[in-house]
């Protein structure tokens, strides 16, 4: 029997998996500032803890294993502020864009101090 | 922009520095900038905002988690109310819970409690700060529920089969916090030297306290 019938990717509780490493990092400011930007538009009501699940889980297992913590969380956190008619996807690619063109690292590429 | 992080070295906290500023930019870098600014144009946010909301997280440590247990061990009536509410407890004693519901369990001579998320990340992070890398981990948030006494051993604690364990499965609006036991010898000690010897992992169930003068 499939051990994950019935349930989605994320819901991984009991499931075989290696050891524990006992990793652990200091975060970036980038990735203090993704937390932020969760937890300021959350409270503003922009989308909820649900909706950024929800694009977590969309995401998929490759995602999961791919991704860092905080790439993951930005991208759900576009996603979320794109279907709430924020701003739109060209709006952001167009931002992205001009923000890679600034220079190569994320010191040159950052104007804002918040 | 120069940057001066000794790479090779440890943070203060004791943690390798994850490279930031002066590293090439990458694709979800160049997302989040976006996406601040446009937040901050649109009038979402503003700059001051973000910072503040950075500085309230950065500002968030095991520390606060720490200062409770240590109320908790020296102040009975403390220690019930925590039990009952672990939300209007800690608020007692100034620290923003926001509206998630908080739950202590208690660590005793025979029960130990771990916690663990195993559909995401949720943690107490208003008392405890972000949660460490290792409790985000597929390997952790399978295993906890399955074989909690394995995954407590590769954190170098060996529970006796005697003792109970209990896992806790946290949410999103559902959080819990372990409340340890008070070590022994520790009788004379005052609540700051108290709140010493309580490790962000004793309160996750993954650990225990410090001993006195360990």
């Amino acid at each position: 029997m499939d051990e994950m019938d019935g349930r989605r990717w994320h819901d991984m509780g009991g499931l075989p998996a290696g050891e524990v490493r006992k990793d652990d990092h200091d975060f970036a400011l980038w990735e203090k500032r993704v937390d932020a930007l969760m937890v300021l538009c959350g409270a503003k009501g922009h989308f909820t803890v649900d909706g950024l699940r929800r694009a977590l889980e969309d995401m998929g297992p490759e995602a999961f294993e791919k991704y860092t913590y905080y790439e993951r969380w930005i991208a759900a956190i576009n996603q979320n502020l794109i279907e709430a008619g924020v701003y739109s996807i060209e709006e952001l690619g167009t931002r992205m864009d001009a923000v890679q063109a600034r220079g190569p690292s994320y010191g040159e590429a950052n104007l804002q101090d918040g | 922009m120069p940057h001066d992080h000794p790479h090779d070295h440890l943070s203060p906290s004791g943690h390798p520095f994850r490279t930031d500023n002066d590293t090439p930019l990458s694709y979800f870098q160049t997302m989040e900038i976006a996406v601040r600014e446009l937040l901050i144009e649109k009038g979402v946010l503003t700059p001051a905002e973000i910072a503040t909301q950075i500085e309230v997280m950065d500002g968030r440590s095991p520390a606060n988690g720490a200062a409770v247990v240590a109320r908790a061990w020296s102040d009975p009536a403390f220690k019930a109310r925590l039990l009952e509410d672990a939300g209007a407890a800690s608020r007692e004693m100034g620290f923003d819970i926001g509206p998630l519901n908080l739950i202590a369990v208690e660590n005793t001579a025979e029960t130990h409690n771990l916690v663990v998320c195993t559909l995401c990340s949720c943690y107490p992070r208003n008392l405890l700060g972000l949660p460490p890398d290792w409790y985000k981990t597929r390997a952790y948030r399978s295993r906890a529920v399955k074989e909690p006494r394995s995954v407590l051993r590769e954190f170098g604690l060996d529970l006796p089969e005697s003792t109970q364990l209990r896992v806790h499965d946290s949410t999103a609006d559902m959080r819990y916090i372990v409340l340890p036991a008070r070590p022994e010898g520790t009788s004379d000690m005052d609540e700051s030297e108290l709140a010493k010897l309580v490790t962000r992992d004793a309160m996750i169930g993954a650990g225990l306290p410090r001993a006195p003068g360990g």
